[in-house]
């Protein structure tokens, strides 16, 4: 059920949230990096231990702190439409990252290095358990085997429903088009819960 | 990767000292020092407003230009007079996500900042919008 749609505005912009993942050195900085209009950059710290007493100051000073920089990119579509990017860390170090990344987010993609495939396995079991749109973004990396995207689909284990591009995150033009291929598929889920609901 | 290079091994890495060991796993590109995050909330490390995620659009009052604000809150409440997301604020006032939300809510708390409201869910046709803006770029 739809809440209340207003038209956005220059005054009153909608903020859109895309969320890319994958294994260390799959391509996602250099993904956001290449269509983010701001350096993709935001330092994070958050506290490994949680509960800490207002004000009490002391106790930070001796708390273990995890420091992590996260990939952010921003976009601004038009006057009234932003859209951000975010790499997803680590999420064996950064789980508690995640949660606070994804919620909200429009979909995901998953990139994939087809040298390394298993690497992507954690990105697609979250988006799958939190049913969160996503696509499989395959980077070619030079002496990279090919694979057929049947082969590549298989190692997966992800269903033919979801959508497998190629994708060059060194390429602005490819970087699009992988964002304009989520955006299908969001479209696309859509369009069959709307069947699925009308059907009632 | 050690895991001394992760940043804590001596106490709170932020108390002035440049951070200069993120670990090569993390996209660490910023070698700027991030002084004395959480001294900028009085420690506190839970905001006291739920519900801010990183791409919340937050928007000043403008009568909260004229509020005695802390150096930090008031650069918020500047930046914020047309609206800002929790994330590019961070980025901005190179500051933690974290600290940025602490602050952050406590200014929504006081009245002087506001969330800009979303729609619960975006229409298909904003989506196709969406699309349209991406592949026009
Ligand atoms: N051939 C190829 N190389 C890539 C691609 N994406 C990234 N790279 C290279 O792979 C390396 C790691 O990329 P990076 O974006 O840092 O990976 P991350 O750890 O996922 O952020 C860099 O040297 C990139 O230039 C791609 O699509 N194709
Ligand atoms: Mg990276």
């Amino acid at each position: 059920m739809s809440g209340r749609s207003r038209e956005p505005s220059a005054a009153h912009p909608i903020a859109v949230k895309i969320v890319i993942s994958g294994g260390f050195g799959v391509g996602k900085t250099t993904f956001v990096g290449a269509i983010s209009e701001i350096e993709p950059l935001v330092t994070e710290a958050e506290l490994t231990e949680r509960s800490i007493g207002i004000d009490d100051t002391s106790a930070v000073a001796g708390k273990t702190t995890t420091t992590v920089a996260l990939d952010f990119g921003r976009i601004t579509l038009d006057e009234a439409l932003l859209l951000y990017l975010f790499g997803t860390p680590g999420q064996d170090r950064f789980a508690f990252l995640w949660d606070d990344l994804v919620t909200g987010a429009l979909g995901a993609i998953v990139l994939v290095d087809t040298r390394r495939i298993e690497d992507s396995f954690p990105a697609i079991d979250y988006f799958e358990e939190h049913e969160i749109p996503f696509i499989i973004g395959i980077n070619r990396f030079t002496g990279a085997q090919r694979f057929n995207p049947a082969e590549i689909r298989d190692a997966l284990g992800v269903s033919a429903g979801v959508p497998m591009v190629e994708c060059d995150a060194r390429n602005r033009e490819s970087v699009k088009s992988v964002l304009v291929s989520l955006t299908e598929e969001v479209l696309a889920k859509r369009a069959t819960r709307v069947r699925a609901e009308s059907t009632w | 990767m050690t895991d001394s290079s992760w940043g804590s091994g001596a106490g709170f890495p932020y108390a002035g000292a440049p951070r200069t060991s993120v670990g090569r796993q993390s996209d660490d590109l910023d070698e700027d020092p991030v002084i004395r995050p959480f001294m900028l909330t009085n420690g506190r490390t839970q905001p006291l407003h739920d519900g801010l995620r990183v791409e919340t659009l937050l928007r000043a009052e403008p009568a909260a230009l004229s509020a005695p604000l802390r150096f930090e809150s008031r650069r918020i409440v500047e930046l914020a007079q047309s609206p800002m997301s929790v994330a590019d604020l961070s980025v901005v006032l190179r500051a933690p996500l974290g600290v940025v939300r602490v602050i952050v809510a406590d200014l929504i708390t006081q009245g002087f900042l506001a969330v800009e409201k979303q729609p619960e869910e975006l229409s298909t046709s904003l989506i196709e919008r969406i699309r349209d803006r991406v592949r026009a770029l």
